[in-house]
């Protein structure tokens, strides 16, 4: 039931008064939203793998700061990784774009299964060809399977 | 004089490694079975000196020690003793002997475990798992040398651990991670002895089961205790960053889980032979990349160790002598020859077949998106970030899939499952799966396709997994006659697959659903999420044993009514300077509420992180349960039978062929 | 037959790997190129860090082959290469023009009397709003800006004599005779 309470909360309710003030405030839920996945998504050209979100470094500050500033100013989310793009590199996107560079590495995952499908489904044609059933036991060979089956004692 | 000792220590370990990988494999081939016997001795042997090297080092940090250079640079006096302890581990030489500390152990547990095994079988296999160990014997005394001292200026202290690692989670996670990694260096080495020897059948596939299972317990056990760690140390609440090293770490697992379930196919069916070998040669070559990776400063990332271009250039060297030639052996030696089997298109084998495919596809796109930047860097093509957004999108898909395969494969059998009886048979867990999945939309609130996607498959899974206990506990004596009667080996995997149920189903709702915010605080402020309440009551300082805090206390309550009290730091430790950031966690099963400083921001004010978290801990109880199915799994009564005298000289003996025969019921 | 070449791929995929990996030893991961090559210095109106009122902008890297020095007083880096800059100004007579970046005037004034000012003219970023628009990550930092004011290099670092000898002069030398 609280959970339930918690979310209705949330959905029914995108300016929620508040005692304090968040540290970039936004009018509504869905731009602050917006705000925290595009900092999720940036990364912090100097430190060791991080996005700016969690970093504390100086310049990830300061690129919080400046994608809040262009937000403010109505920016897209294309409008402002475009920006920070042009000056820090492509190397602050988390998300790789889908271009001539990276189409193998978007590719990799349905590549992958794609061939391993064709693989069973040639696997399952080929089992379905061999036709008739195995050979017949021979008699020493079916003695020594009554053998086996007698002395197991019931496993799994 | 205790760390000269430990050198020589090392160096002898070097050079009965060296016999180890040579001895018993030229007795294997030429047939002498008094050299084979020297395998299980020299494996001793082996593991004794590793270990006391081992010790001698633990006996140097525990004594502060700091003549010797490890010490000085990882340990400090004021260190608490058990932060001491785990420092041995804590930087690159140390961790490289505790590794192959557990290299050397896992080498002697073959030996002592493998009674029922071939002579020529068991001297192979300790020969390859000697070859490797020289190999980094090798490395770490020619180029990281833990023993190595700073006579005659020794340091007055030391430069103390890193304080992000005086934790709980550095004595645990490593130790449970190499435990996994180096474990499946024991598949590797009945593959290449199966390779070597040409008797590659089911009985190979029975006898490497069991030690693959326990290094995959190990290794689910080691990522979840990683993840666990970087939650509550890092500040920031994340679970999972597919940064490289955590990557490297996830590359084996899910190889592993791959290679654990053809190596079910290959003992019960003996199909798939190449496959499962070429599996279990990958799953430790990723192993060893993924050593490589963190210890060689090619890639960015928080957890790497410092990086040296000769360390990074010698075990470069090691991993592609050792990837290469068991490639090499593999595409040489493996067989070509298909096995005459027949599967229909619903049986078993391929449902583990498409597991594997689905498995193999995931591991592909982490390695592809982990390796791709030095890639496109090598071609001069720049630099570029593959990240989270990148993988959720490439990778939870895989996952949810991989949960709705498992579910239908449950009630599959072996060589033949008719499809009309199956369509049957998942009527019910459909139905239920997706009612409880509505269910747990409602109650949090907010539909978005992929947290139903992700919950649908994870009820499905744990539906589907009860229904079919339900079924196979039917008999005529009663459930509980019927539930006693299913073997260990069963209800592991009935744990495993709960557990992966319950980590798909925290990973999704925590994802979808968790709230995070950040605010301005200042003492006496409040803020909400829901009908939490977080107040910001006071700040204050303390001393720890090596560190000064400042901290918050925070009074979260809901109506009224006092939930928590959370204690987050920051922290300022003496010797490193570094300011680190402890979170308050209240934790709880069906969720954790965590609080965090951030900067201060103007006189009395700080940036605090406030986020709710459902159903987080559920990530890691699953791993728990994995972990716990794999070692009931390993307990099944068919790894105890004891063998009748004589029934062992006669496999042996047997002409490799298909099943061994006598010795061992299945 | 077939089969058997198929049991290859393995190997030849790893083998081509471990070259990847090989040349990627030693390579500093942190480097970045700078997103700025072959574009021109951003547009800026930046006061003089010695005159308060005079005003610079982004034409005072037209005419002349230049370096430009984003340093700072917090970074301990730009001290050791400090003395060096000095070299190169005055020895091997090389427009420096710098960026004083995110730091306090009367400090930054106080280590050029000091140690000894290399730069042809100071600009004043207590914001870094300059350095932010060039993408500065971490100071200190060294561009090399042609004449025609646009960019041609960037080196992250500090700058020694071999740096200057084996990276940063060749390029100022190409831009230098186009100009």
């Amino acid at each position: 039931m609280r959970p339930f309470l918690i979310a209705l909360w949330l959905l029914i309710m995108p300016q929620v008064v508040q005692a304090t003030t968040d540290v970039y405030p936004f009018e509504s839920a869905s731009e602050q939203e917006r705000f925290r996945e595009l900092i999720s998504e940036l990364r912090c050209p100097k430190c060791q793998n991080q996005n700016i979100a969690d970093s504390d470094a100086p310049i990830a500050k300061d690129m919080r700061d400046e994608v809040y500033r262009m937000m403010q100013d109505g920016a897209t989310d294309q409008q402002v990784t475009d920006a920070l793009v042009s000056r820090f590199g492509e190397f602050v996107l988390y998300k790789p774009d889908f271009n001539q560079r990276t189409a193998l590495l978007w590719a990799t995952p349905l590549l992958a299964v794609l061939g391993g499908l064709l693989v069973v489904v040639g696997l399952v044609i080929r089992a379905r060809q061999q036709g008739g059933a195995e050979p017949p036991l021979s008699e020493e060979e079916r003695r020594r399977a009554e053998q086996l089956l007698r002395d197991r004692d019931g496993g799994v | 004089m205790y760390p000269e000792l430990g050198q020589f220590s090392l160096i002898l370990a070097l050079l009965l490694a060296g016999l180890l990988a040579t001895v018993p494999l030229v007795g294997a081939i030429s047939g002498r079975e008094q050299l084979q016997a020297f395998a299980r001795p020299l494996a001793s042997g082996l593991f004794v000196f590793v270990a006391i090297a081992f010790g001698l080092l633990t006996h140097a940090f525990v004594t502060d020690d700091f003549s010797v250079a490890y010490v000085a640079n990882n340990s400090n006096s004021l260190l608490p003793w058990y932060y001491k302890f785990s420092a041995v581990w804590g930087g690159h030489e140390g961790s490289l002997l505790l590794w192959i500390l557990m290299l050397t152990g896992w080498t002697l547990a073959v030996a002592v475990f493998s009674r029922r095994l071939p002579t020529v079988m068991i001297a192979q296999v300790l020969s390859v798992m000697g070859m490797v160990s020289v190999g980094f014997l090798l490395f770490i005394l020619i180029t990281s040398n833990p023993f190595d001292r700073l006579l005659p200026n020794v340091p007055a202290d030391g430069a103390d651990l890193n304080p992000l690692l005086q934790d709980f989670g550095l004595i645990v996670h490593p130790p449970m991670l190499y435990m996994g990694y180096v474990g499946f260096s024991v598949a590797f080495a009945f593959a290449i002895a199966a390779l070597i020897n040409g008797r590659l059948d089911a009985a190979w596939a029975r006898w490497s089961r069991p030690w693959t299972t326990v290094a995959w317990s190990f290794l689910s056990v080691g990522i979840a205790l990683g993840s666990w760690w970087a939650y509550y140390e890092l500040g920031w609440g994340g679970w999972w960053f597919w940064d490289p090293v955590e990557n490297a770490s996830l590359l084996p697992w899910l190889a592993g889980t791959a290679l654990v379930h053809s190596l079910a196919v290959t003992e019960k069916r003996g199909v798939f032979k190449s496959w499962t070998v070429l599996l279990a040669i990958v799953t430790f070559a990723l192993s060893l990349l993924g050593t490589f990776l963190v210890r060689s400063g090619v890639l960015t990332s928080v957890h790497a160790f410092a990086s040296d271009p000769t360390r990074g250039a010698f075990l470069l060297g090691l991993l592609a002598i050792t990837i290469v030639s068991s490639l090499a052996l593999y595409a040489f030696r493996a067989p070509v020859v298909h096995t005459r089997s027949r599967y229909g298109a619903l049986s078993r084998e391929i449902f583990l077949l498409l597991n594997n495919v689905l498995l193999v596809a995931a591991m592909l796109l982490v390695l592809v998106g982990t390796l791709y930047p030095l890639v496109l860097d090598y071609l001069g093509a720049g630099r570029l970030s593959i990240g989270e957004p990148f993988y959720n999108v490439t990778f939870s898909p895989l996952a949810i899939a991989v949960g709705f395969l498992l579910g239908a494969g449950i009630f599959s059998r072996w060589k033949r499952t008719d499809g009309g009886w199956l369509g049957r048979k998942l009527l019910w867990p459909a139905a239920i799966s997706l009612v409880l999945t509505c269910a747990t939309l409602v109650v949090y609130g907010g539909f978005s396709p992929w947290a139903f996607a992700g919950l649908l498959s994870a009820c499905w899974v744990a539906v589907a997994t009860f229904l079919d206990l339900w079924d196979k506990s039917a008999s005529r004596h009663g459930r509980w006659h019927g539930l006693k009667r299913q073997s260990r080996s069963y209800y592991g995997m009935v744990l495993g697959h709960l557990g992966v149920a319950i980590t798909m189903a925290g990973a999704t709702v925590v994802s979808n659903y968790g709230v995070e915010r950040d605010v301005r605080m200042s003492p006496g402020d409040t803020a909400e999420i829901g009908d939490l309440r977080f107040t910001f009551s006071e700040v204050g300082q303390r001393q720890g044993a090596n560190f000064v805090a400042q901290y918050g206390r925070f009074d979260i309550t809901r109506d009224g009514r006092l939930i928590a009290t959370l204690y987050p730091e920051k922290r300022q430790y003496r010797v490193q300077r570094n300011v680190m950031t402890e979170a308050g966690i209240d934790a709880g099963l069906t969720r954790d509420l965590f609080v965090a400083l951030g900067e201060r921001v103007g006189d009395d004010a700080w940036a605090v992180r406030l986020q709710y978290k459902p159903l987080i801990r559920w990530l890691w109880l699953g791993a728990l349960f994995m972990a716990v199915g794999g070692a009931l799994a390993i307990a099944d009564r068919r790894y105890r039978i004891k063998v009748r005298s004589g029934a062992t000289a006669k496999a042996a003996r047997r002409p490799g062929g298909q099943d061994e025969g006598v010795a061992e019921a299945v | 037959m077939m089969r058997r070449v198929l049991m290859f791929i393995p190997v030849l995929l790893a083998v081509a790997l471990g070259i990847v990996l090989f040349a990627g030893i030693g390579k500093d991961p942190t480097q970045l190129e700078s997103a700025l090559i072959g574009k021109p210095v951003p547009v800026f109106s930046l006061a003089d860090l010695q005159d308060p009122d005079r005003v610079h902008h982004d034409d005072v890297f037209q005419g002349e082959v230049s370096l430009l020095n984003v340093w700072g007083t917090w970074c301990p880096s730009c001290r050791d290469e400090h003395d060096d800059l000095v070299w190169l100004a005055r020895d091997e007579g090389v427009r420096i023009v710098g960026l004083n970046y995110k730091d306090n005037r009367d400090l930054a004034l106080e280590w050029l009397d000091k140690l000894g000012n290399p730069y042809a003219l100071s600009l004043y970023d207590p914001q870094g709003r300059l350095g932010f628009d060039l993408g500065v990550y971490g100071a200190p930092e060294t561009y090399v800006i042609d004449a025609d004011g646009i960019v041609r290099y960037r080196h992250v670092g500090v700058i020694t004599p071999r740096v200057w000898q084996e990276t940063l002069r060749p390029v100022v030398d190409q831009y230098a005779k186009e100009g």
